[in-house]
């Protein structure tokens, strides 16, 4: 609520700032010289038309398959029989790379996460969706629906579709003894120095920052998306103390997988889904949530403004979210399911358990990824944030 | 009789404008050159002003859309951040040592080739030097991130010594682009040194001198344009490359990189970034014409 009044407000300040007609218009984004959250005023359709028979979409390694890179992984085959709707899928490696295929137009729907999400609504590549033609919209767990990072007044801009932390992976065999906190990428990482390996994005500022909050009191860090100069200069401090120990940053996850299994990495960042994989290829490894909690993601499947194919994209929107499709590209990719119905229906019984998937105090520990903007996305008024444009030339010269 | 007279009337038109086309040897030249002059100015010079145009906009810094707004920051920020500085005296440090090390190894190279292994093999060397080209590029790299890995074949190599494989970072990046760009370096040399006349090695020998001295007093300067035109292709080729790094360069970030990782937040700082190595190519051309080596490409 709080953020809702923090936007409601830097959509006043932008709308002062700028011409008045400025904000109503829908392809010039939000306007030229503010950053606050000013979304186009789109509509979201009242009623669904006739399928058009393609839909085309943008989305993660691992959450759209057709049994071509596994026989057994396929739920694509089935939409494509029960509404006529043929999917044409692009995966993308990074939500900057999500960002900018939104803007070309040719897409209908993307799976984007928080760091994407806020900047697709604002600069009115995202249109509102309206949840009254997704069915399968009241059985999603009550956490993900009108996030921070999905909706704008209480207004959704997009389906949730599932949940997860970014987890410490380390390698059994040579890290011991075993981790219990993130140190072990900051104050200790020193001890496997060219060995440690981290995630190659801006957004993993906020790591560093979460571990701040935990181990800095002193900079009153409250939330890691909304980091002041100063608390953003100790961020990057960190970081670049990191940096000396880092091995190679990941983005591409076979990359990720390769490193640890080869040990030219043994310790550091990591998504469950690579974990699974790293393990399944002979590696010994585990991954788990330090004691400082961690940061997170959670997708949200949004509707293109541009859509050529809106009524196969919502049809797309209610099948990924059914309790069938939802366990399946749950377990396959290893995250937290967004329907309550699909923890009946997974193929491991204890995959919901495992993955805390009803479990809202596990997920009181997660911060979800979420775009950096300069009004601070805490509530803090009396300073002013450093917005995203300014972490990723941060994370530039982290790299050096 | 219509049509005989069509086709006499169309035999004529083709028969005016051949003998047109004749007389006015200029309009000739003009059809002849427009397609591809066009080619070149539009297409190609064309992209690059636009590239150079964009350096010059700014971004609107939550939606990371293009504003047209004309401003030098982007060159401001270019030269007075510190790490931009450092990625680019790196990446034209790279792209030297590749070529330094390309023209070490290929100038033996070469010389085996050209001039000691016998005639009717020549053409079978050259054919081999020229096979790691048709591989993939991809594949080749990672092989090389194979060869690099902990424990890998240089690990391995390399431990009956004491010593370990470099593993990932700048040397291996060197190392992976010089195994990439060594045939552009060998086959200019290559020809130079099968067309340097044998009667010059003679006569150096018959005015006394040794064959150190005459490598250095007569095959060197002969050869020299050569090496240059050779290095044309290892400078700019290691200059513009990104991919080669991020597989096997561990956490090395060249320009390409930066490149890439603005592109799709701040394309203006991107396209800042992107004329640093086209300056860069232009003042080393000027450079190598110095030495002759673009009359020898």
């Amino acid at each position: 609520m709080r953020l809702t009044r923090t936007l409601k407000a830097a959509a006043c300040a932008a709308t002062l700032v700028l011409a008045a007609g400025a904000c109503g218009s829908s392809d010039s984004g939000g306007g030229s010289s503010s950053t606050g959250l000013n979304p186009p005023d789109l509509k979201a359709p009242t009623k669904l038309g006739k399928t058009e028979g393609q839909v085309n979409l943008i989305a993660w390694a691992g959450y759209v398959e057709d049994g071509s890179n596994d026989p057994k992984v396929d739920w694509v085959s089935d939409f494509e029989k029960q509404t006529g709707c043929q999917v044409n899928s692009k995966v993308a490696a990074s939500s900057d790379e999500m960002v900018k295929l939104m803007k070309t137009g040719e897409y209908d729907a993307v799976s984007a996460s928080g760091d994407a999400s806020l900047r697709l609504i604002a600069s009115g590549d995202a249109t509102p969706v309206n949840t009254k033609l997704v069915p399968n919209y009241k059985d999603i767990f009550a956490g993900l629906k009108n996030g921070d990072w999905n909706s704008v007044d209480g207004q959704m801009y997009g389906i949730p579709h599932g949940r997860g932390a970014n987890l410490l992976m380390y390698n059994t065999q040579k890290v011991t003894p075993a981790p219990t906190s993130w140190a072990a990428v900051f104050d200790d990482a020193a001890k496997y120095k060219g060995h440690v390996t981290a995630y190659d994005s801006p957004i993993y500022i906020a790591d560093a920052a979460l571990y701040l909050k935990a181990t800095k009191p002193e900079l009153k860090i409250k939330d890691p998306y909304a980091l002041d100069q100063k608390q953003f200069d100790a961020a990057v401090a960190l970081l670049k103390k990191q940096n000396a120990d880092i091995g190679e940053y990941w983005s591409d996850y076979l990359k990720e997988v390769s490193a640890f299994k080869s040990g030219d990495s043994v310790v550091g960042t990591t998504w469950q889904v690579i974990a699974n994989l790293t393990a399944d290829e002979g590696a010994k490894v585990k991954a788990f949530v330090p004691k400082e909690g961690s940061t997170g993601w959670s997708d949200t499947w949004m509707v293109s403004a541009k859509a050529k194919h809106p009524n196969c994209a919502y049809k797309w929107l209610d099948w990924i979210v059914s309790p069938k499709v939802n366990a399946q590209v749950a377990e396959y990719f290893g995250e937290a399911p967004a329907n309550s119905k699909a923890c009946d229906l997974t193929s491991d019984k204890n995959f919901c358990t495992t993955y805390h998937a009803a479990d809202e105090n596990y997920w009181k520990n997660i911060a979800f990824w979420n775009t950096p903007i300069e009004q601070c996305l805490d509530g803090r008024t009396d300073v002013k944030c450093v917005p995203y444009a300014k972490w990723v030339q941060a994370w530039t010269e982290i790299k050096g | 009789m219509t049509v005989v007279a069509e086709r006499a009337g169309g035999q004529g038109t083709v028969r005016r404008l051949a003998g047109a086309l004749h007389r006015r040897p200029r309009l000739r030249l003009a059809l002849l050159l427009t397609a591809p002059l066009l080619w070149l100015t539009v297409l190609y010079l064309g992209s690059l002003a636009v590239l150079f145009v964009s350096a010059f906009w700014t971004t609107n810094s939550f939606t990371s859309q293009v504003v047209k707004v004309w401003s030098t920051d982007n060159f401001h920020e270019l030269l007075t951040t510190p790490v931009y500085r450092q990625v680019i005296l790196r990446s034209i440090g790279v792209a030297l040592a590749v070529t330094v090390l390309c023209a070490v190894i290929a100038f033996p190279l070469a010389f085996y080739t050209a001039r000691v292994a016998r005639p009717k093999w020549r053409p079978l060397l050259v054919v081999a030097i020229l096979t790691p080209l048709w591989a993939s590029y991809l594949v080749k790299v990672y092989a090389w991130r194979l060869i690099l890995s902990e424990g890998g074949l240089a690990d391995w190599m390399l431990k009956p010594f004491g010593a370990g494989g470099p593993g990932f970072g700048l040397p291996a990046t060197v190392l992976t682009l010089t195994y990439l760009w060594l045939p552009y370096m060998i086959l200019p040399i290559h020809t130079a040194l099968e067309q340097l006349p044998a009667n010059l090695l003679d006569a150096s020998a018959d005015l006394g001198a040794r064959s150190w001295r005459t490598f250095r007093s007569v095959v060197v300067p002969m050869v020299l344009p050569s090496v240059a035109a050779g290095s044309i292709f290892t400078f700019s080729l290691s200059l513009g490359d990104y991919i080669t790094v991020q597989i096997v360069g561990g956490k090395t970030q060249l320009i390409g990189n930066v490149v890439y990782s603005n592109i799709e937040l701040n394309l203006p700082m991107a396209a800042a970034l992107g004329t640093v190595p086209v300056v860069v190519i232009v003042v080393y051309l000027l450079a190598m014409r110095r030495t002759g080596a673009l009359s020898s490409l």
